[in-house]
């Protein structure tokens, strides 16, 4: 039986991805940022998981204004990093799980949750810079992956409500699969951040990691919390945070913190990194 | 019924909904379009002509050649796709947003190295300002 056995978080804010691809991950502006994920590297050599279900957010990459799903599920066997404007990020093509999908698709579909099933697409930053932050420069990643893509950009995402509740629904829909597969959730985006108008450069530290708290110890009320919040006390942008929740809602009510780390600034941004293992 | 908008107080702030996407889906279009590096190309030698093939607003079009883009926030841009934007003419992130702010690029990289920008007295329009009591 496959298995969720742990989750991780993280923001995946594009100049991670730029200083990485081009050498100035240890000037000093960078090097506290990406110490905060050396631990991770080994945790997650140790770890060794088969599938991560990556929760992320397309930017306007693979997503125009003609068609823009709430909730989006890749069942494809491969997805290319996509062309922001700059060129592809020069990391590995990310490998899909087809089979684990589809499953997953089926499952959540029938316990009332419509995701949008896409065979083709390209991958932005939302998704490779997590994975470039976990698995560092490598020829191949070693995980395949299934995205899971969040409209957080046309206002109202879903909620955060909506948003834990289908973490339980995947869950349910990755214990249904015969194969013995270790598989882990990664929820991706935030924290606070505001990267347009007058106000942009909004961070919120106190809001940030009361945030984290509740995420680990009382994610059930801590789903309940308005998108009018988050706008105001985390940014415009920090509202991709319920992208997180879908993670917590895959995860054992009682979770073990293997990992916490936050940072700020990377570029707009404040950063938050979390690990959190099923099973204590 | 309208739609209720409890975001519509927050300074400095537009929030990207159902409105401003129906007032934006050409802008945001011609703005996807320079995710390909022939289009780039020919965007680069003559922004008008690029932009002219577009069933874009007079005031959009030149929002994008004077590159405002808290006008073309106004106008129903979004960020992430206003970024495709940016990226063509070398830009980050980071300066497209300090210039949105009217600081300058040292004052904004600053304010972010010491934490960012304050959400006391930002939460609100007419909220008091921090350090000024309540």
């Amino acid at each position: 039986m496959a298995r969720i056995t742990a989750g991780v978080a993280t923001s995946h804010v594009p100049a991670i991805g730029a200083a990485l691809d081009n050498g100035r991950a240890s000037e000093p502006y960078w090097k506290p940022l990406f110490a905060g994920y050396d631990f991770s590297k080994k945790w997650i050599a140790r770890q060794k998981p088969d599938v991560a279900v990556l929760v992320y957010n397309d930017h306007a990459s693979a997503f125009s204004l003609d068609i823009v799903p709430t909730f989006a599920i890749g069942c494809a066997a491969s997805f290319q990093p996509a062309d922001e404007g700059w060129g592809p990020r020069p990391v590995p093509v990310v490998e899909g799980h087809p089979e684990l999908a589809s499953h997953i698709a089926q499952s959540v579909i029938q316990q009332d949750f419509d995701l949008t099933i896409i065979n083709r697409m390209d991958v932005d930053h939302g998704l490779t810079v997590p994975m470039s932050l976990m698995f560092g420069q490598t020829e191949r990643w070693p995980v395949r992956v299934i995205p899971l893509a969040v409209n957080v950009v046309l206002f109202p995402p879903p909620s955060g409500r909506r948003c834990f509740e289908l973490g339980k629904a995947i869950r349910r829909a990755v214990e249904s699969f015969d194969e013995d597969l270790n598989v882990q959730i990664w929820g991706t985006g935030g924290m606070s951040h505001q990267l347009q108008g007058p106000r942009a450069g909004l961070i919120n530290k106190e809001w940030d990691n009361r945030w984290l708290d509740r995420l680990i110890d009382d994610p059930e009320e801590l789903a309940k919390m308005p998108h009018i919040e988050y706008l105001r006390e985390a940014g415009s942008e920090g509202v991709e945070l319920v992208m997180w929740l879908i993670m917590r809602g895959a995860l054992d009510a009682k979770v073990r913190t293997v990992h916490r780390f936050y940072h700020v600034p990377a570029s707009n941004t404040a950063v938050g990194h979390i690990i959190l293992e099923n099973g204590q | 019924m309208s739609l209720e908008k409890p975001y519509s107080d927050i300074p400095g702030t537009v929030i990207f909904d159902a409105d401003q996407a129906r007032k934006g889906y050409h802008l945001n279009q011609f703005c996807m379009s320079l995710m390909k590096a022939d289009n780039r190309t020919r965007f680069k030698r003559d922004e008008r002509a690029y932009l002219d093939e577009w069933q874009m607003s007079e005031d959009q079009k030149r929002a994008v050649l004077a590159r405002d883009y808290n006008r073309m926030i106004e106008l129903g841009g979004n960020i992430y796709f206003l970024s495709k934007l940016f990226s063509t003419d070398g830009k980050s992130f980071q300066y497209t947003a300090a210039t949105m702010t009217g600081m300058t690029q040292e004052a904004y990289a600053t304010m972010m190295l010491n934490g960012g920008r304050s959400p006391e007295g930002n939460r609100r329009v007419g909220e008091a300002p921090a350090g000024e009591g309540k």
